[in-house]
């Protein structure tokens, strides 16, 4: 049996260290062969990237050498797949190797496309990747005052990190002492201040509280870098002196080349996490169109249920669970506190108020995230 | 009349029905239309609120059980 999982990152790297764990035994007897193929050697915690926006964290911080996170019998390759051959149970690799499988497991993750809005690219600064949270927290130490705007595209991973990172902007300028000189400007598409209902009615008082203004049913349409103006779909626009974009998401582009999905959103069945129309092919993560936030914490229990399957179809024959849209996320606050978010397909998630208590768990998570993707938490 | 695609949100939280409608409103082309099924109260007066001030155009939106069908036209 020849399981072959493609992307080492949160999805894929758990996935592979549950199924090794889970079929050790086999893997021994040479009856299971795991193989990870990803496009790079490193692995990067994502969530960190808010941090380093604001000088809590270095770019360093966010890395390990994925193969130091992978159990020693998984065989890893870093060697960008360039097409799925899925009716011949194969894919191709950029070096020109074809790897072939009984079971594939995709979770390639999600990509920004800050190019698909005029003067994004151009205006804007996002946290979203390493470069782009180093620049902006350049920008934010060298802010001597005026209207700093956060604008939100869709769709986007990590729902709750626009409402985090302008909380954080809130506590940044009052730490600096210049906080009455900023304008903190929120725009969000739908209409509330969050896609969520309890996490909208839960931010809504605390954006008064703190004097954060904003404006909703806000979906960028195209940014004037040269007037400073961000202008929506629905007929509005704002002028900025700093522009934070969270910019709009698509799946990896080779997805789309190949054919597999619109928007590179894999059409995935929201319970057994199989592709539609191939049942020996699962997709976990950003790279799913299933209709839940696409967080590193939908990708941790999505891999659990798919490895727990596939380890107990191996050994029994037969599936024991379905992924029940479960998610799990922290919410700053600010500097010092924050919440929590967790639901699934059924049950609404129910937010407490802030803490200091549950700020330091993230912190703390933050770093146990590494023990996670090895297995052992 | 062309095909319709459907956008099935039902029994999510996360990122939101309106939003799954928008991100698939902005892939769809100029004329096509899409039906959105939620079992989100909100998305009854959500979906026409911002198809209203979006410009597109709202054709029926009916409560089939505890599913809203909510059908749109892409009309820019
Ligand atoms: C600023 C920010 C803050 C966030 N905060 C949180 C948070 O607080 N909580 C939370 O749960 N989530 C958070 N997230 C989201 C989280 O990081 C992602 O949702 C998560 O990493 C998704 O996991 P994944 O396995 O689907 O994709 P990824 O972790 O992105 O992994 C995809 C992997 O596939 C590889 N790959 C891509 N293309 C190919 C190819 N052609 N061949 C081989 N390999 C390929 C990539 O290199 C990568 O290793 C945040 C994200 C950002 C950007």
């Amino acid at each position: 049996m020849r399981i072959l999982i493609v992307g080492g990152g949160t999805g894929g790297t758990i996935v592979a260290n549950n199924l090794a764990r889970r079929l050790a035994g086999e893997v021994r007897a040479g009856k299971v062969r795991l193989t990870l193929i990803s496009d790079t050697d490193r692995h990067m915690y994502q969530p960190g990237l808010l941090y380093v926006a604001f000088g809590q964290m270095t770019p360093d911080q966010l890395y390990r050498d994925e193969a130091s996170l992978l159990d020693p019998s998984i065989d890893f390759h870093v060697d960008p797949v360039t097409d799925f051959h899925l009716g011949r149970n194969q894919v191709r690799t950029r070096s020109g190797k074809t790897h072939e499988y009984d079971l594939l497991v995709i979770a390639t993750g999600a990509r920004i496309v800050p190019e698909e809005v005029p003067g994004m690219s151009e205006g804007a600064e996002t946290f979203y990747t390493e470069e782009g949270a180093v620049r902006l927290h350049k920008r934010l130490m060298e802010f001597k005052g005026g209207t700093v705007a956060m604008v939100v595209s869709i769709p986007h991973k990590c729902p709750v990190a626009p409402v985090e990172a302008i909380f954080m902007l809130h506590d940044f300028f009052k730490a600096r002492g210049i906080r009455d000189k900023v304008k903190l400007q929120y725009k969000y598409p739908v209409n509330h201040v969050h896609a969520t209902a309890n996490v909208a009615r839960w931010a809504k008082p605390e954006f008064d509280k703190a004097g954060i203004e904003y404006e909703t049913l806000f979906n960028v349409k195209e940014v004037d870098p040269v007037n400073k103006v961000v202008y929506s779909e629905e007929g509005t626009e704002c002028k900025y002196d700093l522009l934070i974009a969270i910019p709009p998401h698509r799946g990896m582009e080779m997805v789309e080349r190949n054919d597999l999905a619109q928007g590179g959103w894999i059409p995935t069945d929201r319970f057994k996490l199989t592709m539609t129309g191939h049942d020996n092919v699962y997709v976990i993560g950003d790279a799913t169109n299933i209709p839940v936030s696409k967080t590193g914490s939908a990708a941790h229990f999505e891999a659990e249920v798919v490895a727990e399957n596939i380890a107990s179809m191996i050994k029994t024959g037969t599936p024991v669970r379905e992924y029940d849209g479960r998610v799990y996320c922290f919410i700053e606050a600010g500097y010092d506190r924050a919440t929590y978010n967790a639901f699934d397909y059924v049950n609404l998630p129910e937010l407490k108020p802030p803490s200091k208590a549950i700020h330091w768990f993230k912190v703390a998570y933050n770093k146990m995230y590494w023990t996670t993707v090895r297995g052992l938490l | 009349m062309g095909q319709c695609k459907v956008i099935d949100a039902r029994n999510t939280f996360c990122p939101g029905p309106l939003m799954e409608l928008i991100t698939y409103m902005k892939q769809a082309k100029v004329g096509e239309t899409l039906e959105l099924l939620s079992t989100d109260q909100g998305s009854a007066t959500d979906v026409p609120e911002w198809i209203k001030k979006v410009g597109h155009e709202m054709i029926s939106s009916e409560k089939v059980g505890e599913v809203w069908h909510i059908k749109v036209r892409k009309a820019k």
